[in-house]
């Protein structure tokens, strides 16, 4: 009877339809966001555009849209088509200015 | 964090020795060995800058500059060895906030390699600084910083 049951949990956990990333920012990104990191859950099978467009509704007063930034998926740049996996760590990347 | 003289690519918060560094690249059969060291400038034309504050994205940072020093290698092959340290945190006017090391048997291409590296930190690195003068604080967007485009890896 136990086993079935863990089994049934099992289960739901495979038709799960959500999965987190952590969002980390930095530097303006993180000023204007208001939070350095961040977990956030989304659909199976979305991508970063939309994991971006969820953060500008969130976020409006950080204009999103107009800024220009980079976006690095487990710390490798990305384009904003790549799927998210569970687990992932996405990272908001202003134009960089260090040396 | 104290500096690993074990690693070759890093991301420090504290004072950043140029002999140390050089240290990291030495070896019997290289003959040349060509340093750059990035300070605190704080004088700009008319604006005064009091002190920076760098902050990076070190879990990236320390792989990106390791990528970075694998260009110039492919470019210059005979580079035998890079270490590029960057620090973080508040900075004064004149301290170092990056050194770079390029080693080689012979010197001609260490000149060249080394260029390109702090060329392509300034446009990839996630690092960034921010200026604080008698206005405040501001983050500087880096004018070669190709951060924002399509494929910032990408080399030209």
């Amino acid at each position: 009877m136990a086993r079935r049951c863990i089994r049934y949990v099992r289960a739901q956990a495979t038709m799960t339809t959500t999965l987190t990333v952590r969002v980390r920012t930095f530097a303006v990104l993180r000023d204007a966001l208001g939070f350095g990191e961040q977990s956030l859950e989304m659909p199976v099978g979305a991508d970063v555009a939309s994991l971006l467009s969820r953060l500008a509704e969130t976020h409006p007063d950080a204009n999103l849209p107009a800024r220009r930034f980079s976006v690095a998926v487990n710390r490798i740049y990305v384009t904003r088509d790549v799927v998210l996996q569970d687990g992932d760590e996405v990272a908001l990347i202003p134009p960089v200015s260090g040396g | 964090m104290t500096p690993d003289n074990r690693k070759l690519f890093e991301v420090v918060t504290g004072p950043i020795s140029i002999d140390e560094v050089t240290a990291r690249v030495s070896s019997p059969d290289r003959g040349g060995i060509t340093l750059f060291a990035g300070t605190v400038r704080g004088i700009t034309g008319d604006l005064v800058t009091d002190y920076l504050e760098y902050e990076a994205y070190a879990e990236m940072a320390e792989p990106v500059l390791a990528q970075i020093a694998a260009e110039a290698q492919a470019r210059w092959p005979s580079v035998s060895a890079v270490s590029i340290v960057h620090r973080t945190g508040r900075l004064e006017v004149g301290d170092v906030s990056i050194v770079i090391a390029v080693a080689a048997a012979h010197r001609q291409d260490t000149f060249e390699a080394c260029r390109y590296i702090i060329d392509r930190v300034k446009q990839i690195a996630p690092i960034w600084k921010r200026e604080v003068g008698r206005d405040g604080g501001v983050w500087v967007e880096g004018p070669e910083s190709s951060v924002g485009d399509a494929a910032p890896m990408a080399t030209e």
